[in-house]
C-alpha cells in the first residue's frame, strides 16, 4: 500500500501535468501558455496558493467515470502581484479543452466567494471550449452560478477577464459582465455564435478573428478592452494595471512613491492648443505631461478614438483621466465615445478613483446614424454617469466646450469639485459661426455682415469669463500650470465626503 | 553706439544676437510672421514686430516691412544674421536711405563678392591664390574644350550665379567637357535666370577651409584663424571645426594674410569668411568671400574667446577693433555640429512638426547650444530645417569629440526625427577621428545612406547593464506600494534576463546604496553608477568607469534604450518567466501600407496627388474634414499612385477606401 506521503506526490504530479505533455506541447506550438504557465507569469514569484487541486468531475455518462484529471481543467486560489493580494482562476485547455464542468464551475465559484469575502480583485484566465457537453444542464447552472457571482461582486471587487483562447456560447456572458476584458491578438475569440452558425443562418463567410478576434473586439465592437501582441506582454502589462486598482470598493485606490513633482510646471504646454480653433491636437500630449512620470495606462485605446479614457497617477495616487481627443472627429461625443467613457466613469466611482476630466468638445455628433441609432439615450449614459458619480471630480476645459456636451464633461453643474480652464477656453451654447447664423439670419446673404457679427460673437462668448463670472469655472489657469492645480485640488478633496440618496439602484438609460 | 537693434532674421542666429546685444545693453526688436508668433526669437526680444504671412517672400524677405519696423520702434540698426536679406546689397542702400545701420559690410563689398566671377578677378589682383581656370564667362562648347585643355583634366564647369550644387558638372575628358558645358549652362539658365558659365581646374580630395577676417572702418584687418567644414553631405555643411586637424603654422598664416589682402582691396568692415578649398599638398585656392556672419562661426568664438556679432556691433557702430592680430590664438579645439529636422534613415527626408520634448544637453560642461526653437515649439514647413547648432569645446581634439558625443547621448528631441545617429555616427568614424577626410567623406562613406550600427560586445554589456539596474530601481519602486499583503522587505538583488532578437542572457545585481550596483553573468562582472529614479526619460551612469547616457522609454516587456550611436528594445524577464519567453509566437507584420483609408467619416475636400504620381514618405495626399476639421493625410512611405477612388465633395466613412499604391 502506498504511503499517503507518495500519494499526495502522485496526485499533485497528476495535476501539474494537467492534459499530458503531448497537449502542452501542441498548446506551446500555438504561441500559448499552459494555465500554470500563466500564473507563473502574472503573479509575484512563489506568491501562489492553489486551492481544490485534487477536485475532480462527477460525471459518469459517456465514459467520463474514466477519464478523471485532477483540478478539472481550473486552476484557482490566490498569489500577490508587488505584494498585493489577487484571487485568481486560470483555465487549462489541454484538460477536456478547458471545458465547464459543474465541478469547474464550483471552483471558480468558491474562489469568486473567497475574493467577496477578503476583499479582493478577481483575475480570470480564461482558456476554455464552452460547456463539458457530456454533463448538459449541470455545466449551464454551473456557468449561471458564475454569472450571478459576477453580478454580485460587480462595484464590491474589481474583475478583470484575460480571454486567452476560445470563448463562446454563453461562456462569453461572465466576462462581459466583469470590469475589464483583454484579449491576444491572433490566439483569443469571443462571440456567441461562430463562423459555422454565422454561416447557415445569415449565409456571411467569416473568420473566427473576423468574427471575435482581440482586434475586432478592441476596434469595432468595443468589448476588448485591451488586444495584447502575446500572452507574455498580456500578463505583465496587467501587472502594470493591477497596480493602478484599490482591493475593493471599500479602499482608497493604492498609492505608490514618486519623485515626480507635483510642483512641476510644462511650459510647452502654453503652446499645445493651435490658434487656429479648427486645427487639431493631441490630447495625449496633455495627458503624459500632467500625469506622475508620463505614465499613462489607456484603456480601448483602439474604439471610439474621440475620447480618451484610462488609468494613471497624480501626487502618487490612481486617478482615472477622461478626455475629448480633437485629433479624431474634433473630439466630438457620439454613440461609441458615450458608452465608452460612461462605463469607464462609473468603474472609478465604485472603486473610489477621482476622475479627472479633460475638455475639447465641440458637440455631439450630427447625423441620421447617430439619431438612429440612439444617441438620446446612449449620450444621456455618460451625462448620468458623471452626475451620479461622487469621487472627486476635477475638469480642465482647454479649448471647446459647447452645448449639451459641455454639460455632460463633468461641468460644474453636475457637481464637478474643481472645474478649471484655459485662457483660450470658449464655453458656449456653440461654435460663434453657427451662433451667428442663428442669431442674425436675416444677415445670412451678407457674408460681410456674417464675418463681423461671427467676430463680435466671439469676442464676446468665445473666452472663458462669462462662465467664470457665474462661478461655472472656478479658475482661469495657464495651461503650463495644469498639472500643480489637478495635485492640489486632489489632494484638498482626498477627504471628500459625497452620498447619494438611498435608492434600491438607479435606472441608468440602457 | 546704438540704442536699439532690429534683427531682420529668426531661430537660432536671432536669439544669439538678441544675447549679444543684451549683454550689451542695446534693447532688441524682433521681426515674426505669422507662424512665428509664439517662437523663441519673438517672445525672446524687448519688442516685436508682425511683418507677414508664414512664407519668407512675404515677411523675412520684405524689405518694405522691415524697414517700416524699424521705423515703428525706432531702431537706429539692423542685425541681418545669415540667409534672408543678410547678404542682399539692395537691403544695406535702402537703409543707409533711411540713416539706418546696417551691421555688415558696405554695399561695394557685397556686391563684389556676390558675384563668383567679380570676386575671382578681385582676389587675382588682390594676390589671392586661386583655382586655375578661366576667369571669363565661356563662349561655348568649342571654348569650353579650349580651355579645358589649357587648365588640364579634370575640370570643373560652374554657373556664374550658382551655389549650392547647382548648376555643377565635373569632366575628366573631353567627351564629358561638352555634354557638362551643355548641362550646366541649362541648368544655371532655369535655375538662376543666368546662364553664364565659367571652368576652373577640378580639385581631387578636397578640403573645404574657411577664415574669418574681421575689420573695422579704420583700417585694421584681422584674420581669427580658420574653421574645417569639409564634413557636407551635397554641398551643405554637416560637421564644423576650429582649428582645423590640417592646416600646419605656415599654411594657415600664408590664409590669414591673403584673407585680409582681399578684404582690404573691397574695403571690407564687418566680420566676413573667405573660404578656401585645399589639396592634399596643402595647396589652397579661393572660393569666395561670404560678407555675413556664417552659421559657423560659434567654433572661432570659442577658441578666440571672441564674441563675433559684439564686434560686428562695435565695427558697425564705427569703433575701432581694440584688438591686434597678435592678440588672436588658438585655444583649444571646438567643434560644432549641426542638428537637422530630417530622418538620416530615410534619405535625409525634412521631418516637420511640434517638439514635444525637447531637452538640450546644456549640462554638461563644455556644451554651447545655439538654437532658437524649445519645448512646444514647432519645426515648420517654412523654413530652414535646422534645430540648433551643437557646438563643444575641449583642450585637444578628442577631449572636444568626446564631449560633443556625450552632448549627443543626452540630447532629447521627440515630436520630429532628427540627424543625431548620423552626426553621432560621423564622430565615431575612425578616419574622422584621425583628421583623414575631405569634402566627399559622406558620399565616400555612406553611398547607400545611413543606418544604425548595432553595439558592440562592450556597448552591449553596458546597455544590458543600464537596462538591469533600471529594472532593479523600477521593481524596488514597485514593491512600495501601498496595501501589501505582508510587510515588503526591501530588494537589493534580483536576477534578470535580458532578451533581443538573437540571444537571452541573465544576470544577476545586487546594490547596497541605490547608487552602487554590481552586476554579474556567466561571462561578464560590471561596476554601475547612477543617480537614476524611475520616470526619468534620462539615464546617466558609469559603467565600469566610462560615462553612459542613455535616453530611456519603457515598453510592454521591457525598455528601448537609445543614445545617439544605438538604439535598442530590451526585453527584461525574471529568470522564471524569461524561459516561457521561447513559446512566444514571432509577429508577422500586416502591409496596410498600400491603402489609404479614410480615418474618420467626413468630407473629402481635396485630394492632392493624381494616379501614377510618385509620392514620397510625408507628402500630403488628400484632405478630410470632419466636424469642420481639416485633417490633411500623409504617404507614410515612398510609392506611386495605381488608383483613386473617391473625388473632391465624397461623403467617406470610416476606413472607406480612398486610393491604393502600385
Amino acid at each position: 500500500m502506498q504511503s499517503i506521503d507518495q500519494q499526495l506526490q502522485e496526485r499533485r504530479l497528476a495535476a501539474r501535468t494537467g492534459g499530458g505533455q503531448a497537449r502542452i506541447d501542441k498548446h506551446h506550438a500555438r504561441g500559448k501558455l499552459t494555465a500554470r504557465e500563466r500564473l507563473e507569469a502574472l503573479l509575484d514569484e512563489d506568491s501562489f496558493k492553489e486551492s481544490d487541486m485534487f477536485v475532480e468531475h462527477r460525471c459518469v455518462d459517456f465514459g467520463m467515470q474514466d477519464q478523471k484529471i485532477p483540478g478539472d481543467g481550473v486552476i484557482t486560489g490566490w498569489g500577490t502581484i508587488n505584494g498585493r493580494l489577487v484571487f485568481v482562476f486560470s483555465q487549462d485547455f489541454t484538460v477536456f479543452g478547458g471545458s465547464l464542468s459543474e465541478a469547474h464551475a464550483e471552483k471558480i465559484c468558491k474562489v469568486m466567494d473567497q475574493a467577496m469575502k477578503a476583499g479582493a480583485p478577481l483575475i480570470g484566465l480564461n482558456d476554455s471550449g464552452g460547456a463539458r457537453i457530456q454533463e448538459g444542464v449541470a455545466s449551464l447552472g454551473g456557468y449561471a452560478d458564475v454569472f450571478q457571482r459576477n453580478v454580485l461582486a460587480s462595484g464590491v471587487i474589481p474583475q478583470i477577464s484575460m480571454i486567452m483562447g476560445p470563448c463562446a456560447g454563453g461562456a462569453v456572458y461572465s466576462p462581459a459582465m466583469t470590469d475589464f476584458i483583454f484579449m491576444i491578438r491572433d490566439s483569443s475569440y469571443m462571440f456567441v455564435t461562430g463562423p459555422e452558425v454565422v454561416k447557415t443562418v445569415t449565409h456571411e463567410e467569416v473568420t473566427h478573428e473576423e468574427l471575435g478576434g482581440a482586434d475586432t473586439h478592441a476596434m469595432t465592437s468595443g468589448v476588448c478592452d485591451i488586444a495584447f501582441e502575446n500572452e507574455l506582454e498580456a500578463l505583465q502589462q496587467l501587472r502594470d494595471f493591477y497596480d493602478f486598482l484599490p482591493l475593493s470598493n471599500r479602499e482608497k485606490p493604492p498609492t505608490r512613491p514618486t519623485n515626480d513633482s507635483m510642483h512641476r510646471r510644462e511650459n510647452s504646454l502654453d503652446t499645445l492648443v493651435p490658434d487656429n480653433p479648427n486645427q487639431p491636437y493631441d490630447m495625449k500630449e496633455l495627458i503624459l505631461k500632467i500625469v506622475d512620470d508620463s505614465h499613462f495606462f489607456e484603456i480601448q485605446p483602439d474604439y471610439a478614438r474621440n475620447i480618451i479614457i484610462g488609468m494613471a497617477r497624480m501626487n502618487g495616487s490612481t486617478v482615472g483621466i477622461v478626455a475629448n481627443q480633437p485629433l479624431v472627429l474634433a473630439g466630438c461625443l457620439d454613440i461609441k465615445s458615450s458608452i465608452k467613457a460612461a462605463r469607464f466613469v462609473r468603474f472609478c466611482d465604485a472603486f473610489n478613483i477621482p476622475i479627472v476630466t479633460l475638455v475639447d468638445v465641440p458637440g455631439f455628433l450630427p447625423g441620421t446614424a447617430q439619431e438612429y441609432g440612439g444617441i438620446i439615450k446612449h449620450g444621456a449614459k455618460l451625462l448620468f454617469a458623471y452626475a451620479e458619480c461622487t469621487v472627486p471630480k476635477i475638469t480642465v476645459i482647454t479649448r471647446k466646450a459647447y452645448g449639451g456636451a459641455y454639460d455632460v464633461m463633468a461641468s460644474k453643474h453636475l457637481r464637478g469639485d474643481v472645474n478649471l480652464a484655459w485662457p483660450n477656453a470658449e464655453i458656449a451654447v456653440m461654435g460663434p459661426k453657427g451662433a451667428v447664423e442663428i442669431i442674425f439670419r436675416n444677415d445670412i446673404g451678407d457674408p460681410e455682415k456674417i464675418a463681423r457679427r461671427t467676430e463680435e460673437y466671439r469676442e464676446k462668448f468665445a473666452n472663458p469669463f462669462i462662465a467664470a463670472s457665474r462661478g461655472y469655472i472656478d479658475d482661469v489657469i495657464k495651461p503650463s500650470g495644469t498639472r500643480q492645480h489637478i495635485c492640489k485640488s486632489l489632494a484638498m478633496l482626498a477627504s471628500k465626503e459625497l452620498e447619494n440618496p438611498w435608492r434600491k439602484h438607479d435606472n441608468l438609460p440602457l | 553706439m546704438f540704442s536699439k537693434i532690429l534683427i531682420a532674421n529668426r531661430g537660432e542666429i536671432a536669439c544669439r544676437a538678441m544675447r549679444t546685444a543684451n549683454r550689451m545693453g542695446i534693447a532688441t526688436v524682433a521681426v515674426y510672421s505669422e507662424a512665428d508668433r509664439t517662437a523663441l526669437h519673438t517672445v525672446s526680444a524687448d519688442e516685436a514686430v508682425l511683418i507677414g504671412p508664414a512664407a519668407s517672400a512675404d515677411s523675412y524677405l520684405r524689405i518694405d516691412k522691415i524697414i517700416a519696423a524699424c521705423k515703428e520702434t525706432g531702431a537706429d540698426a539692423v542685425y541681418p544674421g545669415y540667409g534672408f536679406l543678410s547678404e542682399n546689397s539692395e537691403f544695406a542702400a535702402k537703409l543707409a536711405a533711411e540713416n539706418i545701420v546696417f551691421i555688415g559690410p558696405g554695399q561695394h563689398a557685397i556686391e563684389s563678392m556676390g558675384d563668383k566671377i567679380t570676386s575671382k578677378k578681385l582676389a587675382i589682383d588682390a594676390g589671392v591664390s586661386t583655382v586655375p581656370g578661366h576667369a571669363d564667362i565661356i563662349r561655348d562648347t568649342d571654348h569650353a574644350v579650349e580651355i579645358s585643355s589649357q587648365i588640364g583634366y579634370p575640370v570643373m564647369l560652374k554657373a556664374s550665379a550658382g551655389g549650392g550644387g547647382k548648376g555643377m558638372r565635373v569632366a575628366y575628358d573631353e567627351a564629358q567637357c561638352r555634354e557638362g558645358f551643355e548641362r550646366a549652362s541649362n541648368e544655371a539658365r532655369s535655375s538662376f535666370g543666368d546662364d553664364r558659365v565659367f571652368i576652373e581646374k577640378f580639385i581631387e580630395q578636397p578640403r573645404h577651409i574657411e577664415i574669418q577676417v574681421l575689420a573695422d572702418k579704420h583700417g585694421n584687418t584681422l584674420y581669427l584663424n580658420e574653421r574645417e567644414c569639409s564634413i557636407q553631405r551635397r554641398h551643405q555643411k554637416v560637421i564644423e571645426e576650429a582649428p582645423s586637424p590640417f592646416l600646419n603654422d605656415a599654411t594657415r598664416k600664408a590664409m590669414g594674410e591673403q584673407a585680409c589682402a582681399l578684404a582690404k582691396a573691397v574695403d571690407y568692415h564687418s566680420a566676413g569668411t573667405v573660404e578656401f578649398i585645399v589639396d592634399k599638398n596643402s595647396n589652397f585656392y579661393f572660393l569666395e568671400m561670404n560678407t555675413r556672419l556664417q552659421v559657423e562661426h560659434p567654433v572661432t568664438e570659442m577658441i578666440t574667446g571672441l564674441d563675433l556679432v559684439e564686434q560686428m556691433i562695435h565695427v558697425a557702430a564705427g569703433n575701432e577693433l581694440s584688438i591686434r592680430q597678435s592678440d588672436i590664438g588658438i585655444n583649444g579645439w571646438s567643434m560644432e555640429a549641426r542638428v537637422y529636422a530630417e530622418n538620416p534613415f530615410r534619405e535625409f527626408l525634412p521631418s516637420t512638426g511640434r517638439l514635444i520634448r525637447y531637452s538640450e544637453p546644456t549640462d554638461i560642461e563644455n556644451v554651447r547650444i545655439d538654437s532658437g526653437i524649445r519645448e512646444g515649439g514647432e519645426v515648420s514647413i517654412y523654413y530652414d530645417p535646422m534645430i540648433s547648432k551643437l557646438i563643444t569645446w575641449g583642450s585637444d581634439r578628442n577631449t572636444a569629440i568626446t564631449t560633443m558625443q556625450n552632448a549627443l547621448d543626452r540630447y532629447l528631441i521627440d515630436g520630429v526625427t532628427t540627424n543625431i545617429p548620423f552626426l553621432a555616427a560621423l564622430f565615431d568614424h575612425t578616419d574622422f577621428r584621425a583628421g583623414d577626410f575631405s569634402t566627399n567623406f559622406i558620399e565616400h562613406h555612406y553611398p547607400a545612406g545611413f543606418e544604425r550600427l548595432d553595439p558592440d560586445a562592450e556597448g552591449t554589456l553596458a546597455m544590458d547593464a543600464v537596462a538591469v539596474t533600471a529594472r532593479l530601481l523600477t521593481e524596488q519602486r514597485d514593491r512600495q506600494i501601498s496595501g501589501t499583503l505582508y510587510p515588503q522587505q526591501a530588494l537589493t538583488a534580483l536576477d534578470m534576463c535580458v532578451i533581443d532578437q538573437t540571444r537571452n542572457t541573465r544576470y544577476h545585481i545586487v546594490t547596497d546604496d541605490n547608487s552602487n550596483f554590481t552586476l554579474t553573468s556567466d561571462t561578464a562582472s560590471t561596476v554601475i553608477n547612477t543617480h537614476w529614479t524611475p520616470g526619468q526619460p534620462v539615464i546617466e551612469a558609469t559603467v565600469d568607469g566610462n560615462k553612459t547616457i542613455y535616453q530611456l522609454v519603457p515598453t510592454p516587456l521591457g525598455f528601448q534604450l537609445s543614445n545617439g550611436r544605438f538604439q535598442k528594445s530590451l526585453t527584461l524577464l525574471a529568470p522564471h518567466v524569461a524561459a516561457l519567453h521561447q513559446h512566444m509566437p514571432e509577429r508577422k507584420v500586416v502591409d496596410t501600407s498600400k491603402l489609404l483609408l479614410s480615418p474618420m467619416p467626413g468630407l473629402l475636400v481635396s485630394v492632392l496627388v493624381a494616379e501614377g504620381d510618385t509620392v514620397r514618405a510625408g507628402d500630403s495626399l488628400a484632405v478630410v474634414e470632419a466636424m469642420k476639421m481639416e485633417n490633411v493625410l500623409k504617404a507614410e512611405q515612398d510609392g506611386v499612385v495605381a488608383k483613386i477612388y473617391e473625388s473632391a465633395g465624397a461623403t467617406l466613412d470610416v476606413d472607406q477606401k480612398i486610393l491604393d499604391f502600385e
